[in-house]
């Protein structure tokens, strides 16, 4: 048996043994989601067991080194953990900005000190991140930004407002993209870190269009923000968020983008009947299906590739934007089918067979997809300038 | 196995694909079209092909072959679309080689050798008209003497005038039979017709044709599996070329924005055709992925295979059709000349489109296999 073979044994044995049954079912709701944090209160003790198992194994956040809470495994090691806990259907023990996004540019561009410091709590779920990039007159430009953090010697006092923060009225702290020198475009801005009950910060929630509010304004006023609280150095802050996004935009490719990857015709087969042939009984949205299929056929191949050339340094480093456009398109476009396989059930917005109108308000909600995190026109406008090379792009 | 080729097929690929880009690159096909050439491919390439043991490749090593898997086949075949080479290499080094070895028996001793050997190119018979539809096949076999008489009607017969040998399907009593069908058999005509890539198919007439019992390829009814093989072979060899064939559209339309001036500035400046690049670079990297896939799960022998090979023709399908289609539109009035080159690739993956299934059907299939 190959080292990996035996790994994948222990694995599963230690996820037969450790992972509750009620988190061997797929996430029906945010609710079912584990975001960890000061103030978070379980779903109930499944959920805070499988929780506490992982993070004393360092399965919260396997492929990180173990001094920093992590289980130090391998990109193999790591598949085939993912691998595994896919077989039995197990959810996520903790979903995180921290585990998403900062902790990978502290591994990057932090110091031994501060990786320490801040990834072991991201790792446990003690500390629930959120990230201010985007601000009301910065979305698609975003280094346009101009919360200011003007220097105070030892401190500094940030003024500002950031918009599209998720869960900042949740969160405990916030990376933050804060512009430090005026004169300076790209040279100018530092990635902060700070509290979000410091004195001065103030959160604002944004319904949306799916009648949620995941997204906030926060505000800034007079934040004094200590002069140790950043990354990398000051003023480059935007090679960090270059990175970030780069890793935000891999993240996406590796799994989110394309939604659930599986067949959408055969799950309407139950609600439309079929015909004598057996096929679905509505002979055009199936072949509108049936070509959705093969495009989430074939986006689950490119997938596997891309994240398979990724890991081994084979890709185009702004592939990864191709990933983002393709993947959220497509998701966008299945739940267009959604709707339209559900018909009218599928317009119910609360009632509780409806599970509160997830299917209106997911439908809904994926419309951001191809907005946050680089619209599919950045998207696209990054492919022609870097991978394909066309001129003045 | 990662999904990216790995050393020894990158080896191939360095040498397959300038020897194809230097010995029958387009303007090979050119001269042949413009010769009027009646074979449909050159003799001496072929040759050439055999020096390097392609016809081979898939061939088992016990036959003479180098017993190599689809995911090499398929760096070949890219090769061959990109410079839209006509070849007899996925008849009869993919298509036909496939449904041999799964057969294996007499058939398989007599012709895997000779395709390996470059003696012996092959056809498929199996389509009866003018769109692909394998489950409805109408030619019959019926016992006769020692063997079987063969009567009916074949589509489309790509190489079938010039084939040593055609391996036919053919309804038998109980299901269908695949038989090995030689060029000088009693009772066989075909009407080769000029397509519009300018490759040659035949309409294939089977006038009692009678072939001995060992003609059969496997066993007598037992066709079905050797006929999946064929197709998910050839299928996937299609895929592959038309990966080929666009790719080298959108290269070739790329380089065109990077060249062309209007109003002053460089086409590939303005965003609007910008957008539209770029879209099709992510088609065309979905479309090679899902090719590979295919590739692998074939190799593997894997049950997924079957649903992966659909999704993979039409997606190469899709992906190479908007090559061509926006190829031809940003190169403006000069796509539209026989001159330039682009136009000719519209054509071939017009011709490899309909090949062994078009989109349509293929999304069907893939309906089909996910139960609705």
């Amino acid at each position: 048996m190959s080292e990996l073979d035996a790994f994948r044994t222990e694995v599963r044995e230690w996820l037969e043994a450790n992972c509750p049954a009620e988190m061997r079912v797929p996430v029906r709701d945010e609710g079912d989601v584990c975001w960890g944090g000061r103030n978070w209160v379980f779903k109930n003790d499944a959920q805070k067991q499988w929780l506490e198992a992982c993070v004393s194994k360092g399965y919260t956040v396997p492929d990180w080194p173990k001094p920093y809470g992590g289980a130090g495994l391998t990109p193999e090691q790591t598949k085939v953990l993912k691998q595994e806990m896919k077989r039995i259907h197990a959810r996520s023990p903790l979903d995180s900005f921290g585990i998403w996004m900062l902790g990978p540019a502290l591994l990057q561009f932090g110091t031994e000190e501060q990786k320490v410091q801040y990834l072991n709590p991201i790792a446990r779920g003690e500390i629930r991140w959120c990230q201010g990039y985007s601000e009301p007159g910065s979305g698609s430009d975003l280094v346009s930004l101009q919360t200011f953090g003007d220097d105070k010697g030892d401190h500094w006092i940030v003024n500002g407002s950031k918009i599209w923060t998720s869960y900042a009225d949740k969160a405990d702290w916030i990376f933050c993209l804060v512009r430090t020198d005026k004169a300076n475009k790209y040279q100018g801005i530092t990635f902060m870190l700070f509290d979000m009950a410091s004195k001065g910060v103030t959160t604002k929630p944004i319904l949306l269009i799916s009648g949620n509010s995941p997204f906030c304004e926060t505000f800034f006023d007079d934040v004094e923000v200590p002069k140790t609280q950043f990354i990398g150095e000051i003023n480059r802050g935007w090679d960090v968020a270059k990175y970030l996004l780069g890793h935000e935009r891999e993240m996406i490719s590796g799994g989110g983008a394309g939604g659930d990857m599986v067949s959408i015709g055969g799950a309407f087969a139950k609600s439309f009947g079929k015909n004598a042939a057996g096929e679905l009984d509505d002979p055009i949205l199936r072949a509108e299906m049936a070509a959705f299929d093969v495009d989430v056929f074939a986006y689950r191949a490119m997938g596997e590739r891309f994240m398979d050339m990724w890991k081994t340094g084979r890709a185009h480093p702004a592939s990864s934007n191709m990933m983002k456009y393709v993947g959220t398109e497509l998701n966008k476009r299945r739940h267009e089918l959604v709707m339209s396989g559900g018909g009218s059930e599928a317009l119910e917005w609360d009632s509780e067979e409806t599970k509160g109108g997830a299917r209106a308000r997911g439908w809904l909600r994926t419309k951001a997809n191809s907005i946050e995190g680089g619209t599919s026109e950045v998207m696209l406008n990054v492919i022609a300038k870097r991978i394909l090379d066309l001129p003045g792009a | 196995m990662p999904l990216y080729h790995n050393d020894d097929q990158a080896m191939l690929k360095d040498s397959v694909a300038p020897f194809v880009a230097e010995q029958a690159p387009v303007s090979h096909l050119r001269k042949l079209r413009d010769s009027a050439d009646a074979t449909g491919f050159s003799r001496d390439l072929w040759a050439q092909f055999t020096e390097m043991g392609l016809p081979g490749m898939l061939v088992p090593e016990a036959h003479g072959g180098l017993g190599m898997g689809h995911m090499e086949a398929g760096i070949v075949l890219e090769e061959i679309g990109r410079n839209l080479t006509p070849s007899p290499f996925l008849s009869t080094g993919v298509g036909a080689v496939a449904a041999l070895a799964k057969a294996g028996g007499t058939q398989a001793g007599r012709w895997l050798p000779a395709i390996a050997s470059g003696e012996a190119i092959v056809a498929l018979a199996i389509d009866e008209g003018a769109k692909h539809r394998p489950d409805r096949i109408a030619t019959t076999a019926t016992r006769a003497g020692n063997g079987f008489r063969l009567d009916g009607k074949k589509s489309f017969v790509l190489h079938g005038h010039v084939a040593d040998m055609s391996i036919v399907a053919a309804k038998t009593d109980g299901g269908i039979t695949l038989f090995a069908v030689p060029k000088d058999a009693k009772g066989v005509t075909a009407d080769p017709r000029r397509l519009v890539d300018s490759s040659l198919a035949s309409h294939v007439t089977l006038d009692g044709v009678e072939v001995d019992a060992d003609a059969v390829i496997g066993e007598v009814d037992a066709g079905g599996e050797i006929l999946d093989a064929l197709l998910a072979a050839t299928r996937t060899g299609a895929a592959a070329e038309m990966v080929g064939v666009g790719q080298g559209a959108m290269d070739m339309t790329v380089n065109y924005l990077k060249e062309r001036k209007q109003f002053g500035k460089l086409i590939g400046e303005f965003q609007g055709l910008q957008h539209r690049a770029a879209h099709l670079y992510g088609e065309m990297e979905v479309a090679r992925a899902t090719v590979m896939k295919a590739q692998q799960l074939l190799d593997e022998g894997s049950e997924g295979a079957k649903l992966m090979v659909s999704v993979a023709k039409a997606k190469a399908g899709r992906a190479a059709n908007l090559a061509v289609r926006e190829g031809v539109q940003m190169h403006g009035g000069i796509g539209m000349t026989d001159e330039y080159d682009i136009g000719l690739y519209m054509k071939r993956d017009r011709a490899l489109a309909e090949y062994m299934g078009d989109v349509h059907y293929h999304i069907d299939q893939v309906a089909r296999m996910n139960g609705y």
